[in-house]
């Protein structure tokens, strides 16, 4: 009894390490990394859904994890991000936050400029560029 | 098994507990918890506590989905984040213990006189964005 215990115990905690270390691989393995409750394709609640949105916006390719699918992850993504709620949005590993801060970096621009710093250029500075580039055309006829 | 039930039974417990404790305003007691905790704690100088669980696939009267507007001194020169964790620690035993969703607003007092005061409302959990 006692020593079926403790084989659950160190199981339990042997999963629980293994979850962590792949959390830390997942964040790692693209430049945007989404927690999310369902796929891009069929967000299965609308803060998830609102990011989903704002990086189709920016045109951003990022992985997505869908935490129903997965009870584990799902509990151990707000442990090892210190964060309660889903979504959760790595850029270059480091966690920046919820549906909240991001629709903020949306609005503000910071978004823009975070992305810039991992390398990737948001659809919306492209498109405001080529705009620009229009209007000047335009001007000069 | 039992290993697994028993957390969510104590947790109802103290859920109970709290509820009763909690009995000025019987109809909202998870409602007046959030807003006295941040009040105790920010100072806010705008406070807003919305319950945006009618917009959500919960019985009538739930307290599951909060929108908090907290305007507070106490936020000068704290990144977003960082406001944003306080607001989340403070009231990690409600998140842990019913209130699965919390939006957060939080600014200091000139950055909310300098907006247009308009909080929008958050997305609906099933078929936002026009779905």
């Amino acid at each position: 009894m006692f020593a079926s215990r403790f084989v659950t115990a160190s199981k339990f905690i042997r999963q629980f390490a293994t979850k962590s270390e792949d959390i830390a691989g997942m964040i790692k393995n693209n430049k945007v990394v989404v927690f999310m409750k369902g796929v891009p394709e069929e967000p299965r609640c609308g803060f998830s859904n609102a990011v989903v949105q704002i990086m189709r916006m920016h045109g951003v390719q990022y992985d997505a994890h869908d935490v129903l699918k997965d009870e584990t992850l799902r509990q151990g993504i707000k442990e090892f991000s210190n964060w309660p709620t889903i979504p959760q949005v790595f850029i270059n590993g480091d966690f920046v936050g919820g549906c909240d801060i991001l629709l903020q970096m949306h609005q503000n621009g910071e978004l823009i400029e975070e992305l810039k710093k991992v390398g990737i250029e948001s659809a919306l500075l492209t498109q405001e560029q080529s705009k620009e580039k229009d209007s000047t055309k335009s001007e000069n006829n | 098994m039992l290993r697994l039930l028993a957390p969510k039974v104590l947790g109802y417990n103290s859920v109970c507990k709290q509820l009763l404790r909690n009995m000025t305003d019987s109809s909202k007691p998870i409602e007046s918890v959030i807003r006295k905790k941040l009040k105790d704690a920010f100072s806010p100088t705008h406070l807003d506590v919305i319950n945006e669980s009618y917009m959500h696939n919960v019985p009538k009267g739930a307290e599951t989905h909060f929108k908090v507007v907290v305007v507070s001194d106490k936020f000068t020169d704290l990144a977003l984040l960082k406001r944003h964790q306080m607001v989340n620690s403070l009231l990690s035993y409600e998140l842990q213990h019913g209130v699965h969703a919390l939006s957060i607003v939080a600014k200091t007092p000139s950055q909310w006189n300098d907006s247009d005061k308009i909080v929008k409302p958050s997305p609906n959990c099933r078929g936002g964005f026009g779905k």
